[in-house]
């Protein structure tokens, strides 16, 4: 029971950095319909920012997290602009295939200039004593993961639900031309969708920095697809839905290396994937839309 | 007359929209039927049900196969296609990259006699069916006079000729019934009445049942034998154009009530 | 033979096929193809049967497939394990027969659930299922896990391979230029309609996905003969895309366009050996710009025909 609960504690955590990611994906999905491939290396790339932030710059841990943010954030919107405006009135595997593209040059344009070898993140930036309840483990790195991730879902779902730009959002992404017609900027507003999800993949680029304490030009692949899959399980282009999916990943994923193989870790997280697929590819809180005929 | 198809309290919900409700249509042997009713009555959904796309909620869908009575509600589309019944789309859905010939030929393929294997090996039943196709298939664009645009695309065909590929591709399939929603949709009045002479014709000449949705009243009242009128998800009147034009529900239901 | 098989087309396709075979052979034996270039040749000759069998799935049936690695990973260690057993040619046969089998019948589970799915929901849960294909072999004791097969007997030999390619264009353009070629192609162009006029779109989409599949393992087989060496890390994600690259360069559903697109990237592959990180750059920078400014390919939807060429120059005179 004690290491159920131990391992549940390390798959929340893990789970957090995945809805942390599963977010800007569902955001972008449900606004473009479109699987953002790049989102994975815009959160490889805030983990490097941070890391250059804390060892060149010697920025303290908040500061680079802040920065970190603002830059990922800044460069989702560059890439929407440069890449996927061009784009949004073709096919979706037209976008797809781009995304992917972007994909590319991000990871290996990070690889040219950062060299392909693994980087170990300075491990002082946070205070990691360990706490114990009863022979469950809990670090305070684990504590800041949890505080931060919570903290940012509150203000992300205060500005979807609250601001007249999260009703802005819900509106394209329901029609995007009804709401032009309505005076909405659409162009604003999908790039700020961008720069949100943008900003939490970077700053779960920085958490798993500190946490894992190694980061490298093509870490962004997998946990970027896995947060995708978090995505769909939670249903595509709901919020609530992408922080549960993101948790039940983590906590999948680490169950699995804990009571199975580590091998079989990546293994389980796309088996879900095509259970929800076949099952209900709506996901848990999805919508059913049908064609109309 | 022969009852060909009988629809017994056919009813979809979507959600707790009830689309359709309850209607009940006996169609006989070679008759050509209008289906009317304002902007979302459900025409179009009725028609979905009945070739497939939508599964029925509730309710009975007979189809008389030669003396034969077939279950139509919840089979695929290909299969119920496979009965020998076609359709039209009210927003056209050709195949846009294909040309206008290959679009006849991709219908005609429930009645191509080989298979993967004789296609990639190319054996001698490919070199026959496909001199078969080709000639049936020209047999027809000939018919809705298409033959000329065969190795067209067919998206770049102009609007009215699109209508008319959709009719020849739905009768590639050899129906016995046709289904046609709203053939006469964006046609200006020369084109309509060649329509209408087109339907008469194909009518006559392949013993085909009609059953057309349409909103140009002259169209209809001018060709259709009988008329089911569609309000609300359920069906509100059925006869005669005669009857039709006199009957106070559907009069209600086209002009509204009066005060 | 019937007189439909001797047209002057086909004649035609015949000669193209024998003439590039003896002019490679020719400048082989005389050292102009040194053992260096004889390499990315032998490669752009796989990397044609992966093009163009994955172009029958994504351009002609219009299902977007992204794990084909994990066909071509099937057929490469089914050659791979046989032939280390029995290193001869009848072991190669038999290898390429397995991978077949057992790629056919993984298409099969693979694509009976998952092409329901549309468009993207489908290129994800292929890549998902590839992935799966990989982590299993990189497990199994049989295929040696992580550190893969090495000292594969090379049975892979230039008249084999050239046999390779031709086989799998002639397939897949048959197939295309048939009744259920046509079915294939109108569910690419409206998957509703298609079904309304009596086609089994499930069953067309699983014969496109199949074939595609075992021409991959094919690809494969043909690949662990030829390179001694297979690992699970070869058939990632990234050949998937490696792949999916050469058929949106060309034109999806061009097959003229995924053979030379499967020279030309093999040529700047090639040229830019040395500079892997700057090649995956320009990969990703030109997929972006030819989405954007020209998302039919370089070549459209264009195809070599000796057919129309013949009939044009009649048409001439």
């Amino acid at each position: 029971m004690i290491q159920f609960l131990q391992q549940m504690i390390n798959g929340l955590s893990l789970g957090s950095i995945y809805a942390l990611i599963a977010l800007g994906y569902t955001m972008v999905y449900g606004i473009i319909k479109l699987i953002n491939f790049a989102h994975g290396d815009v959160y490889m790339l805030g983990a490097f920012v941070a890391f250059y932030a804390t060892t060149f710059f010697h920025l303290n841990f908040f500061v680079a997290l802040v920065v970190a943010m603002v830059l990922c954030g800044v460069l989702g919107v560059v890439i929407e602009r440069i890449a996927y405006k061009p784009l949004r009135h073709a096919t979706r595997i037209t976008a797809l295939i781009t995304a992917m593209g972007v994909s590319y040059v991000l990871e290996y344009t990070t690889q040219y200039f950062a060299g392909s070898e693994v980087k170990t993140f300075p491990t002082d930036l946070l205070d990691n004593t360990a706490f114990s309840f009863g022979g469950v483990r809990i670090t305070m790195m684990q504590i800041y993961i949890f505080v931060i991730t919570i903290v940012l879902m509150i203000i992300l779902t205060y500005i979807v639900n609250k601001t007249k730009m999260g009703r802005a959002m819900r509106a394209v992404s329901v029609d995007e031309d009804a709401a032009k017609l309505m005076g909405i900027n659409v162009d604003t507003t999908i790039s700020f969708t961008f720069f949100l999800g943008s900003c939490l993949a970077g700053v779960a680029g920085v958490l798993v920095g500190v946490y894992y304490n190694s980061i490298n030009p093509l870490m962004g692949m997998t946990p970027g697809l896995k947060a995708f899959i978090a995505a769909v399980f939670g249903g595509i282009g709901n919020i609530p839905g992408a922080m549960i999916g993101g948790l039940f990943i983590g906590i999948a994923e680490t169950l699995v290396t804990a009571y199975g193989s580590s091998l079989y870790k990546d293994a389980i997280v796309y088996v879900i994937l095509i259970l929800v697929l076949i099952l209900k590819p709506d996901g848990l809180l999805g919508k059913n839309v049908k064609e109309k005929v | 007359m022969e009852p060909i198809l009988e629809v017994k309290n056919l009813t979809k919900n979507f959600g707790g929209l009830c689309a359709v409700s309850n209607v009940s249509m006996t169609i006989n042997q070679g008759e050509l039927i209008g289906l009317i009713g304002p902007n979302g009555a459900g025409k179009t959904t009725l028609f979905n049900l009945l070739t497939g796309v939508y599964e029925p909620s509730s309710g009975l869908i007979e189809l008389n196969d030669d003396g034969q009575k077939i279950q139509l509600g919840g089979l695929k589309p290909y299969k119920i296609t496979g009965y020998g019944i076609s359709r039209t789309f009210q927003n056209i859905r050709l195949f846009k990259a294909m040309t206008v010939l290959e679009n006849v030929k991709v219908a005609m393929h429930k009645n191509i006699r080989y298979g993967t294997i004789a296609a990639i090996l190319r054996l001698p039943s490919y070199y026959s069916e496909e001199k078969w196709v080709e000639e049936k298939a020209c047999e027809l664009l000939k018919e809705v006079g298409l033959y000329s645009k065969r190795n067209e695309m067919a998206t770049n065909l102009p609007y009215g000729e699109q209508r008319r590929l959709e009719i020849a591709r739905a009768l590639a399939i050899q129906p016995k019934i046709l289904f046609l929603d709203e053939p006469a949709a964006g046609m200006n009045p020369q084109e309509t009445a060649d329509l209408t002479k087109l339907i008469h014709h194909i009518r006559e000449k392949y013993k085909l049942t009609v059953i057309l949705i349409e909103h140009d009243m002259s169209l209809v009242m001018n060709i259709c034998e009988r008329i089911y009128v569609l309000d609300y998800g359920k069906m509100i009147a059925n006869g005669s154009p005669e009857e039709i034009k006199n009957n106070e529900f559907v009069i209600k239901a086209y002009l509204g009530e009066e005060i | 033979m019937r007189k439909e098989y001797l047209t002057k087309e086909n004649i035609a396709w015949l000669l193209l096929a024998v003439g590039s075979f003896v002019i490679c052979s020719l400048l082989m034996n005389l050292g102009i193809i040194n053992s260096y270039y004889q390499i990315t040749l032998y490669n752009i000759c796989i990397n044609i049967i992966l093009a163009v069998s994955l172009n029958l799935v994504i351009g002609i049936c219009g299902q977007f497939s992204l794990g084909h690695a994990g066909f071509m990973c099937i057929g490469a260690y089914a050659a791979g394990i046989i032939t280390k057993m029995m290193p001869n040619f009848g072991g190669f046969v038999l290898g390429i027969l397995v991978g077949f089998v057992l790629s056919a019948i993984v298409a099969l589970i693979v694509s009976i659930p998952t092409l329901r799915l549309r468009g993207d929901y489908l290129a994800i849960a292929t890549l998902g299922f590839a992935e799966i294909i990989r982590i299993l072999v990189q497990n199994m004791k049989i295929t040696n896990g992580a550190a893969g097969l090495n000292g594969i007997p090379q049975l892979t030999s230039w008249p084999l391979l050239m046999i390779g390619v031709v086989v799998s264009i002639v397939v897949v353009c048959n197939y295309t230029h048939s009744a259920p070629g046509r079915a294939c192609i109108s569910i690419r162009e409206d998957e509703i309609a298609s079904e309304a006029m009596g086609i089994n779109t499930t069953k067309y989409k699983v014969i496109a996905f199949v074939i595609g599949a075992l021409l991959a393992s094919l690809a494969g087989a043909l690949y662990a003969c030829n390179f001694y060496v297979i690992k699970p890390s070869q058939f990632t994600f990234n050949k998937s895309i490696d792949i999916l690259v050469m058929v949106v360069f060309g034109g999806m559903g061009s097959m003229t366009s995924s053979v030379i697109a499967a020279i030309v990237i093999g040529i700047i592959n090639m040229v830019l050996a040395n500079f892997s990180e700057i090649r995956m750059i320009i990969y990703g920078l030109a997929l972006v710009a030819i989405m954007i400014f020209k998302p039919t390919g370089l070549l459209g939807q264009r195809e070599l025909s000796f057919k129309k060429l013949f009939s044009s120059r009649k048409g001439a005179k």
